[in-house]
């Protein structure tokens, strides 16, 4: 380094330290051992967010929420010089991220990342995911066209079900007793303000969690001495394999959105039929089929509230698993969570199948 | 988790000369891939956002417009109207004469106003002052004369065109 930059480096790292980031960057570490392949999936979704964030400001520069919504949404697919790429990116990595996180959380899970002193990763990751689902379900909505219309109003029968508030949600979320412009424009506002609002501050809690713990490592790794595990320096090392991840995930995703370009339908005309086969996106067939099979034994008012209940348990099950399997001494505990973790699998496996089944 | 216990020494190889070489020849390719892709990423994304821009450059090829009815307006009045994609005035002068002009004043952009009482056009943004006849700059800090356009009137309307 030549003096001049050496006193430039100094200048900057007397008031930002720097020294001690490149410090504890040389120090962090990463487990190596079989399962270090799912320590990526966390990286690869914050990365499809951030892809998430580019290309929604891109759509933001032409989108008109309210009664213009399809309209603007047609001339960025149609009109606008590659306006159909930017808007198939956003859609297919909005898919991407919510898969890559259920990855992630699925391998959190069975690698007893929950465990103490973790608690609060799972349960910022728990609600990043339901953001996530809020983000798909109101970005679902914004081309009005048909499907996106036919979806929102059937998803939005689901809070409209909670006895005795549940009209009153159902109205608030729609702005008014149909789903039309003044539901563009709120679901407009949840998506671009509200929910990045929420979003970002758990995701930079959720980050430096991670920080602060390091990665977890699975019963298997812990089981064995200090002196028998390996590590990989973060940086570089880590970073690059991270990184490297990164680009993988961006070439999937240029490809999958310019080889398969997200479709836009007809204009959303409630006096139109629904088209065939409507369903919700990938990622809510499970609930709204178990919904539904849970209907078809219990009839009417009941079954509907009992579905809500059973489901509500269940995720506040999932939540709380890191309070009922606690630590290493966990002992049978740990072989329920695990049970309870392949049934909830299987459960969400076969639910999907079953809900596209039975659309065809 | 913190405890660490080997980390890897730091190796610095003493690079011969072939390796120098080669390992700039790498670096090189490496570099252009990575411009390449960046470019790749960077085109969709320019030519998105220049859309609107591009859509205007066809308007902006106008040569004349014909403003329909336009004779009927009275003597000692202004007609705004727009030129392709900018803002253009007809006046019609209390002496008869016809006269269009561009209405973007020439210091910052503005819409320039016609004022009848004291026949001259004014800039309202920084007090701009212009001949209503001939477009010139007459006080004020525009540099330039506002551009004339060439009038031809008959019983259907009002033709202005480039001259």
């Amino acid at each position: 380094m030549t003096s001049k930059t050496a006193s430039i480096y100094d200048w900057v790292d007397e008031r930002l330290g720097l020294t001690e980031l490149a410090a504890f960057a040389r120090h962090k570490t990463v487990p190596v051992h079989a399962q270090s392949f799912w320590y990526y999936w966390g990286g690869i979704s914050l990365f499809l967010f951030l892809v998430q964030c580019f290309t929604g400001v891109l759509l933001l520069v032409y989108y008109h929420p309210g009664a213009d919504a399809y309209e603007s949404v047609r001339q960025i697919t149609f009109v606008m010089h590659f306006g159909w790429l930017i808007r198939s990116a956003h859609s297919w990595s909005a898919n991407l991220m919510i898969f890559s996180i259920l990855v992630h959380m699925f391998s959190v899970y069975f690698m007893k990342a929950y465990r103490k002193p973790r608690e609060f990763g799972w349960l910022s990751g728990m609600a990043l995911l339901g953001i996530a689902s809020v983000f798909g379900f109101s970005g679902y909505l914004l081309p009005m066209d048909d499907l996106s219309y036919f979806a929102t109003k059937v998803g939005l029968q689901i809070p409209a079900a909670i006895p005795w508030i549940g009209p009153i949600i159902g109205n608030m979320l729609r702005g008014g007793l149909e789903v039309n412009e003044f539901t563009v424009q709120r679901f407009f506002a949840l998506h671009v303000v509200v929910l990045p609002a929420l979003f970002l501050p758990l995701l930079g809690f959720h980050l430096w969690l991670v920080q602060r713990h390091g990665n977890a490592m699975p019963p298997a790794e812990e089981a064995k001495s200090i002196l028998q595990r390996k590590t990989m320096p973060f940086f570089p090392n880590f970073l690059r394999k991270d990184l490297a991840m990164w680009l993988i995930a961006l070439n999937i995703l240029a490809l999958l959105s310019s080889v398969f370009p997200w479709s836009l339908g007809k204009q959303a005309d409630m006096l139109v039929p629904a088209p065939q086969g409507i369903h919700p996106e990938w990622y809510f067939m499970s609930p709204f089929e178990m919904l539904k099979l849970l209907g078809s034994f219990m009839p009417g008012e009941a079954g509907e509230i009992a579905g809500l209940l059973i489901f509500t348990l269940g995720i506040a099950l999932w939540v709380l698993i890191p309070f009922y399997d606690a630590n290493k001494a966990s002992g049978r505990r740990a072989r329920n969570a695990h049970y309870f973790g392949l049934i909830a699998v299987f459960a969400l496996l076969a639910t999907t199948a079953i809900g596209y089944w039975t659309i065809r | 988790m913190s405890q660490v216990l080997n980390i890897p020494p730091i190796v610095k190889e003493t690079a011969e000369p072939g390796d120098q070489a080669s390992r700039r020849a790498f670096l090189v390719s490496a570099g252009a891939a990575g411009l390449c892709y960046t470019a790749a990423l960077a085109y969709p994304i320019y030519r998105y956002l220049a859309s609107p821009e591009e859509m205007e450059s066809s308007a902006t090829a106008v040569t004349e417009v014909t403003l329909k009815d336009a004779q009927k307006i009275p003597s000692g009045s202004v007609l705004m109207f727009k030129f392709g994609t900018a803002p253009a005035m007809l006046i019609h002068h209390e002496d008869g004469r016809w006269i269009a002009l561009t209405a973007v004043c020439t210091h910052l952009g503005c819409t320039v106003q016609y004022e009848p009482q004291a026949d001259r056009i004014h800039c309202g943004c920084h007090g701009g002052v212009y001949n209503a006849y001939t477009g010139a700059n007459v006080s004020g800090p525009p540099p330039k004369p506002l551009k004339l356009f060439k009038v031809a009137v008959n019983e259907t309307g009002v033709n202005v065109s480039r001259t």
